[in-house]
């Protein structure tokens, strides 16, 4: 779909790349490319994650509600409640988690992991990142899943028995599965 | 009109926006002199000398704390002499070779009052700023996990994904590429939250501040595209910070290849005394600074500011949008009918006059040159108009610079007060031909119950009351 162009198109590139192709053998690149940066594996690509909603990524390991239960106790609910109903509290503020199914077409509406996320996967995928607050990245890819397997249980959304791993993750199925849509803007109204 | 619903932790952060803009008021009015003909801020008791002023370091003994705490964020204490032409100033380059703005320029940004001091997001003073750009250290600020310190010799942008070769580029590596120079506007589709159901925050730095306008310097994603290759079926390019959140955001390729520049480069700062002889009101050129995303940042030309990553260490290129926790859970638009618009990138046509502003002062009938900023992220504006009478009647604006693409304009309108109630407005349209609409006509479309309901991309028109004491007011009208 989108074919790399020669560096030749590049505007203004031209005259500086050919003359230096052609003056210097060792600094001719194919003159397609610069030739700068590092070419980079796997293996140093492991250390990044990011997990889409069909699963891709997801590192081996697992966990369930039981073993989360503990890893919530003492890593998340400082700061989002011993029940998942957040903490406003100054220097805290940490977002509410469960409950407000029901709620998004009212005039209160209640967005948490329970009510409004629409994919597991995400919440692996931000916790794994960036949580704790105070102490991004540190849990293990089981501590991860098994905390990610106590909110989806707490929320009723998986049974209290389920195990979550990379290929039970991406089939749970959040109750605001199919509440986006794309961006309808330009607002035609605005152009009666 | 239909009363937009606050949910209890927007109504709390919005009623502790308010007591710490009104503490900030109340700071103001404490320091303001008469050398400002009484406009701002609102003060008409108050005739205290500014701290700062000649004369006073006498009465406090000069220790280096007393001093330091004399001097606004960014200045640097100086005794000012009562006749300048009378003694010799300051030695050449005794600042160790990096200037600072003079210590009677006090205007900072404000930290919206969220529980945590960690992820939060500060606004830029709009009304206290002149011309187009914004100063680098007011360039407003929003982050998730902090502000990270990053070694540029240690940080690296990695790229891969769907891409012929997966490669790693050091800041030297991307300094090196063809370099391109654009100013840009960045706004946080936040702007604006507190004043969905009622004027809310008192201030144009409240109700608009988080808005900023620099010129950027760096390199075209589509020069690092082709060093690495893009392969078929490349549709959306993930985006990663290194900062504590680790921000993501999925973008669009064909955003990415048409207008994403990897910016090193970031302009613009208040009139510094040393440099004199013109008459100057901006400043320009240095490196982004770090709460910019220093060393590297993703600038997305009219996307809204949360998916400008900064700190960018990682780029991966993909068929899909990754689903991340900012582009679901965050950054999308809940609607009456309890759907959400996803990836609502584009900030649409906003205007705003910054003078004469909420609470300022007028000090009697007369003359004002009435100014503000108007921008577009969809391209160059067209055209402003102003109202003085709550939008009754429109009169066009001239624009104060040359339109440029996704970027502010400095308008002015000159008016001449005649002492009654008047209630400005301004609207502009841009090249696309979309015209800035009204509060009602956004919640008659989106409906109305605003956080977290559809609390982003409120672009409205704003509304200034000014009563027959010359004073200014946010309203909605």
């Amino acid at each position: 779909m989108f074919t790399p162009k020669p560096i030749l198109q590049a505007a203004g590139i031209l005259v500086a790349v050919s003359v230096a192709a052609a003056a210097s053998p060792a600094l001719a690149q194919s003159q397609d490319h610069f030739g700068f940066g590092t070419p980079i594996g796997p293996q140093e690509l492991a250390k990044y994650s990011a997990i889409p909603a069909d699963g891709t990524g997801l590192p081996p390991g697992s966990g369930t509600a039981a073993a989360g239960a503990k890893v919530f106790a003492d890593s998340c609910a400082a700061c989002h409640g011993d029940k998942g109903q957040g903490n406003p509290a100054k220097g805290v503020g940490g977002d509410r988690l469960l409950g407000g199914r029901g709620t998004l077409a009212s005039d209160t509406p209640i967005k948490t992991v329970e009510s409004y996320w629409p994919y597991a996967t995400t919440l692996f995928d931000y916790v794994k990142r960036a949580m704790p607050f105070n102490a991004p990245g540190t849990l293990s890819d089981n501590d991860v899943y098994a905390v990610v397997a106590y909110v989806l249980s707490e929320a009723k959304i998986i049974k209290p028995t389920d195990t979550m791993n990379a290929t039970t993750l991406p089939k749970v199925t959040m109750p605001n599965r199919d509440g986006f849509i794309p961006d309808s803007r330009p607002e035609l109204d605005l152009y009666h | 009109m239909a009363s937009v619903i606050y949910d209890e932790k927007s109504r709390r952060i919005a009623a502790e926006m308010v007591a710490a803009e009104t503490r900030q008021i109340a700071q103001r009015e404490a320091q303001e002199c008469d050398c400002k003909d009484g406009m701002f801020p609102r003060s008409p008791a108050s005739r205290r000398r500014f701290l700062f002023a000649a004369g006073s370091a006498a009465s406090l003994a000069g220790s280096t704390a007393a001093l330091a705490q004399k001097a606004p964020p960014g200045a640097v204490y100086y005794d000012a002499p009562a006749d300048p032409t009378k003694e010799l100033g300051r030695a050449v380059a005794a600042d160790g070779g990096y200037g600072s703005r003079s210590q009677f320029e006090t205007e900072v940004r404000t930290r919206f009052p969220t529980a945590n001091e960690y992820t939060s997001w500060s606004f830029t003073p709009l009304d206290k700023m002149v011309g187009n750009l914004t100063a680098s250290g007011l360039h407003f600020e929003r982050h998730h996990g902090g502000i990270p310190t990053i070694d540029p010799a240690n940080h690296s942008l990695v790229v891969h994904g769907m891409v012929g070769t997966a490669k790693k580029f050091s800041m030297a590596d991307l300094k090196r590429f063809p370099s391109v120079t654009r100013k840009h506007f960045i706004e946080c589709s936040g702007n604006g939250l507190t004043e969905w159901n009622k004027p809310t925050l008192k201030t144009v730095q409240g109700t608009h501040g988080l808005l900023s306008t620099s010129e950027w310097t760096g390199v075209q994603f589509a020069t690092i595209a082709r060093e690495v290759g893009l392969k078929d079926g490349s549709s959306w390019v993930l985006a990663e910070g290194a900062d504590a959140a680790v921000m993501t955001r999925s973008i669009p390729i064909e955003k990415m290849l048409k207008d994403a520049l990897l910016v090193y480069g970031q302009n613009g700062e208040a009139i510094r005394p040393e440099q004199g002889a013109l008459l100057v009101y901006g400043q320009n050129g240095e490196a982004i600074r770090p709460e910019q995303g220093y060393p590297l940042r993703l600038l997305l030309p009219g996307y809204e500011g949360n998916t400008h990553i900064k700190w960018l260490r990682r780029l991966e290129v993909s068929d899909k949008p990754f689903m991340t926790r900012e582009e679901t859970s965050k950054y999308t638009d809940l609607l009456a009918n309890g759907k959400a618009r996803q990836f609502s990138m584009e900030m649409e046509a906003k205007s705003v006059i910054t003078f004469p502003s909420g609470e300022m002062k007028l000090p009697g009938p007369g003359f004002y040159n009435v100014s503000g900023l108007a921008w577009s992220g969809r391209g160059r504006v067209q055209s402003v108009d102003v109202s003085v009478d709550g939008g009754q009647s429109w009169r066009p604006a001239q624009l104060n610079v040359t339109p440029e693409s996704v970027c502010t304009v400095r308008f002015s309108y000159p008016w001449m007060w005649d002492g009654k109630l008047a209630i400005l407005q301004s609207r502009c349209a841009d090249e696309t031909g979309y015209i800035q609409p009204t509060l009602k006509q956004l919640i008659a479309i989106r409906g109305s119950h605003g956080p977290f309901g559809s609390i982003y991309h409120l672009n409205a028109i704003q509304s200034w009351a000014i009563d027959e004491t010359g004073s200014v007011a946010n309203v909605h009208a």
